[in-house]
């Protein structure tokens, strides 16, 4: 009855599916390249996602299809190795360099194009401890009120809340190297980070933790990055490098970090048009600040945000198509 | 050289003391520890190699599974295609019946220029359903939850979700039903079959991911598939059991009418089993949705995705609300696919047309009516965001409050409990031999049961230990032990606070369900605001999640307990104390043990979960696995976490199963 309608129902869009589908006109792609969708990840950070969308959009206007599938960002660098993946608009150095740069050496990814956007990748609090902690964003000021940022298990030490372990960031390197009073605790995950973060805010506590730029993040909580002795070649591997000469590490992290386009080897060849619109593709700091900003600051739906980045900005996407 | 005789002879005698006393009918329970206290006081003379396997020694069972990954993947057979070729065109096949559902349900058929089936006609017919299937309040249900999707603004996700769902499930339970089938009919394949069934169980979720990613490619079909593996399981597992427990008698009369094999299977054996089999039905629905979220790492869209990445962008009333959404359905599905089975065939009432048909005429209206509806307003096709109302700031307060006004009376949590409790209890963990370990496993499950199950369980220690993941499991099991005691400290009163009237058992189970279908990601993220990211904040978040199954089982086994038994101890002049401590409690126990087990592994899941708060066990190295994209490693720990299971799990049920044989409750 209610049930049998509903099976009805369906069985004549089925059909009708059918026919439709049987019938469907084919792309109208350029000659040379696939009329396949081009697989586009969705992570789960705001700027991706919007970034995705833009790249579908442009990508959509010159006749291409495209598919977003939902897939950890460390997951797909191995889906992208496999050809699940086909762009990867986002590489971080720092979070996900590591994954990266296996898989471009396994042969089965294309280190595309690399943005001009610049990543920094570093410690950071939020404004108010200046005011707890004089002195800052020098480290030596830092290390003077170590003490304000112990917890009971790190006591007397300082705590300093690091990225998840596989991010390879050498913080305890660093802490020995420059002989600091601090202790490092990993977090499983960036959403961790941002939970402590959120409830340190809250009650004006002290902390210092792991933070990279251009980032959601800085749009909703005011900081800044500790200064480290600047980075220097030579910092990693030579011990007598640095102010201290018996230990390496004893410098901050560099301070322009790549943000990378990755692509699966066969697209080239498969979408040779495509390949050449997305190897062009170019963001700036600003441009990934002003993406997730329309999201997570300005409540927009990721379509919206994405149709307006592409009206205020349609000299830049353009330039990436010629 | 004089110590390493010594203690070969002290091991020597250890045994041979510990066979005589295990052996000894009426040694106290106590005794199974002798072998373990004895190694742990021996263990300044140990050899390191028994404490903490070296990793530099440890068995390559990581190499040999990339190996045959490898090998699957590369290796082609014939010269023309790899095991990966063969697993993905598979997979395919499940993408059109997704497509269809999803077309139907949210996306439309824009080929042929058909929309999605409009909210209003969804709502209206599953109303309709419920009533048909068990009246009015079953419809307001169905009908609601519906209409919660729509209104809350998560239409378009929750039909992605449902339409997995309704396409995982029955795949799931066609193949679970299937395997559970040949298992009954074929014993030797039974065999097979139980330890790999234990094994998907107990593995934790992640362990799966970069296989999956290899042999089915990030993609919707992978989430769906990802989500049917762990729904097959409890359905194959109710099958079994359903199939045995059908009475000689019944075989007899379907023999008797002359039935066929397939009739005495599908007109007989299953209608017999009818009960087991919704259980697993049911299962199967809970299933699907708890896998909502993972599934979503594997590229699943819909409710479990957004879901992340609220969470991510620290959005948590919006998540909450997701998490709701996924509550919802999975009572919606569990509701309606119980009062189908239940449904009994009804006398038709005489009279015109609508009075004989009534469902059938009030679902024509309903088509009718928002077929009408939709082509009026664009209201009733889908809500626009302007339309749909949010309780996300709300809830995002809530927490801002609790999370402030709780830091800092919780401050002795995070402070004395840890540095006076927990971090001695985790360097005591940390600090048994992992031979001890073995052999307090070993001889309890000799005792239980003889050699058999001591091998099995000791075994299970033995891997761990040689895979070099000692340490980070001694950290894994510290954890879940610390949670489990609080879990009993919480679930126990409760249980026994529920198990007193109807009225408090119905409301606790609905407790229990909603809590066991709500996304557990969510729970990270207010712990570490409270807690701060360190094992106070791991353990909370196990502790949130793990506590429903002991207050289930407490329930359960206490409202077991025989109405007459309990009628003997009034009139025998008991008191409610000793009726509940002398009576109840004792003869509740075994299922109570039950729920232990099921804490336990309740815990294990979550305890891996909790990697993403930041932990050094071995969820932390699961997460380094997918990292590198290292499926071995992945696995190896996987089975590593899933052997501390069942290597409890053995030793529980075997207990319980002898225990309630003595009580004559078997």
């Amino acid at each position: 009855m209610g049930g049998t309608t509903m099976r009805r129902w369906a069985i004549a869009l089925v059909a009708g599916a059918a026919i439709g589908l049987s019938g469907a006109v084919s792309g109208v792609a350029q000659a040379a390249d696939s009329d396949d969708p081009i697989k586009i990840p969705i992570h789960n950070w705001s700027s991706q996602i919007v970034g995705a969308h833009i790249l579908g959009k442009v990508l959509n206007g010159q006749g291409f299809s495209t598919e977003f599938i939902p897939a950890d960002s460390q997951v797909v660098y191995t889906s992208m190795c496999e050809g699940d993946i086909d762009v990867v608009h986002e590489v971080w150095q720092g979070a996900f360099g590591v994954a990266f740069e296996q898989v471009v050496g396994e042969g089965c990814v294309i280190d595309a194009a690399t943005h001009d956007a610049k990543t920094r990748e570093e410690w950071w609090y939020p404004a108010y401890v200046e005011e707890q902690c004089p002195g800052l964003p020098d480290w030596q000021a830092l290390n003077a009120c170590a003490e304000m940022f112990s917890t009971p298990e790190t006591a007397p030490k300082g705590r300093f809340l690091g990225g998840p372990v596989d991010w390879l960031k050498h913080d305890a390197e660093r802490v020995a190297g420059l002989g600091m009073d601090f202790e490092v605790v990993n977090a499983g995950s960036a959403a961790a980070i941002w939970a402590e973060l959120a409830s340190a805010f809250e009650r004006k506590a002290p902390i210092v933790h792991f933070n990279w730029t251009p980032n959601f993040i800085e749009a909703i909580y005011d900081g800044k990055f500790v200064e480290f002795p600047e980075y220097g070649e030579g910092c990693k591997d030579d011990p007598a490098w640095g102010p201290n000469p018996d230990m390496t590490y004893d410098c901050g992290n560099p301070k322009d970090g790549y943000l990378k386009i990755g692509v699966w080897k066969g697209m080239p060849d498969k979408w040779p048009t495509a390949y050449a619109i997305v190897s062009k593709m170019n963001l700036t700091n600003l441009d990934i600040a002003v993406m997730s900003k329309l999201v997570d600051i300005d409540g927009m739906e990721v379509e919206e945000a994405a149709d307006k980045w592409l009206a205020d900005n349609e000299a830049k996407w353009q330039s990436w198509l010629n | 050289m004089a110590s390493e005789r010594t203690l070969g002879a002290s091991i020597g005698g250890t045994v041979a003391a510990t066979r005589r006393l295990v052996r000894t009918p009426g040694a106290g329970p106590l005794l199974v520890l002798v072998p373990f206290v004895v190694l742990l006081a021996l263990k300044p003379i140990l050899p390191a190699a028994g404490i903490v396997w070296p990793a530099t020694i440890a068995v390559p069972f990581i190499d040999w599974i990339n190996v045959v990954v490898d090998a699957f993947r590369k290796h082609e057979i014939f010269g023309a295609f790899t095991v990966k070729d063969v697993t993905r065109a598979i997979a395919y096949g499940i993408e059109w019946p997704l497509d269809i559902m999803e077309g139907l349900l949210a996306g439309g058929f824009k080929s042929i220029g058909i929309p999605a089936i409009p909210w209003v006609m969804i709502a209206g017919l599953a109303a309709v359903f419920g009533w048909w299937l068990k009246g009015w309040r079953l419809a307001l249900l169905a009908g609601g939850c519906i209409v919660y999707f729509a209104i809350f603004d998560k239409w378009s996700l929750s039909m992605v979700t449902l339409s997995l769902v309704l396409v995982a499930a029955p795949i799931a339970g066609a193949v679970g039903v299937a395997l559970g089938v040949v298992a009954v009919k074929w014993p030797p394949f039974e065999r097979a079959l139980r330890p790999i069934l234990n094994v998907m169980q107990s593995l934790p979720h992640f362990s799966y991911l970069i296989p999956v990613a290899v042999f089915i490619g990030v993609s919707h079909r992978a989430g769906a598939i990802a989500t049917i593996l762990f729904a097959i399981p409890p359905m194959t597992r109710l099958t079994i059991l359903g199939l045995k427990g059908v009475a000689e008698e019944v075989r007899e009369a379907g023999r008797m009418a002359g039935c066929t094999h397939w009739q005495m299977l599908f007109k007989v054996e299953i209608p017999a089993a009818r009960d087991s089999l919704m259980l697993g039905v049911n299962q199967v629905i809970m299933q699907c949705l708890a896998m909502v979220v993972i599934a979503s790492f594997v590229g699943a869209r819909g409710l479990g995705q957004d879901l992340l990445l609220r969470l991510q962008s620290l959005r948590l009333g919006q998540a909450l609300e997701n998490g709701v959404a996924v509550v919802l359905m999975a009572v919606m599905l569990d509701r309606l696919s119980r009062a189908l089975s239940e449904k009994q065939p009804e006398r038709r009432p005489e009279g015109p047309f609508w009075r004989v048909h009534p469902y059938l005429v009030a679902g024509a209206a309903v088509i009718a009516a928002s077929i009408v509806a939709s082509q009026l307003t664009p209201y009733a096709q889908t809500l626009p965001r302007s339309a749909t109302i949010t309780t996300a700031p709300f809830w995002d307060e809530v927490v801002r409050v609790i999370t402030t006004t709780l830091y800092d009376p919780l401050e002795f949590i995070r402070g004395d409990l840890l540095v006076h409790v927990l971090i001695p209890l985790r360097t005591g963990f940390q600090w048994m031999p992992w031979i001890a370990v073995a052999a307090l496993v070993g001889t309890i499950g000799w005792r239980l049961a003889g050699p058999r199950l001591a091998a099995t369980a000791a075994g299970f220690v033995c891997f761990i230990a040689l895979t070099g993941f000692w340490e980070r499991a001694s950290i894994t099991a510290y954890m879940v032990f610390f949670a489990l005691l609080v879990c009993l400290l919480v679930g126990l009163p409760l249980g026994i606070w529920a198990s007193r009237t109807a009225r408090r058992t119905r409301f606790v189970q609905l407790l229990c369900d909603t809590f066991q279908t709500f996304p557990s990601f969510i729970y990270l993220i207010p712990v570490i605001m409270l807690f701060q990211v360190g094992d106070v904040a791991a353990i909370s978040a196990v502790v949130l999640y793990a506590w429903i199954p002991i207050v289930r089982y407490t329930v359960f086994g206490l409202r077991g307990v025989p109405a007459e038994t309990i009628e003997a101890a009034v009139t025998a002049g008991c008191t409610p104390r000793q009726i509940l401590w002398k009576v109840r409690m004792p003869l509740a126990f075994p299922e109570i043990m039950l729920g232990v087990n099921q804490t336990i592994m309740f815990g294990l899941f979550m305890v891996i979960l909790a990697g993403f708060i930041g932990t050094k066990d071995l969820g932390q190295e699961i997460f380094r696995a997918l990292t590198f994209a290292d499926a071995g490693k992945g696995l190896v720990i996987g089975l590593c976490v899933a052997f501390i299971g069942l290597a409890v799990d053995g030793l529980v049920t075997e207990w319980s199963t002898q225990r309630r044989r003595q009580l004559g409750l078997a």
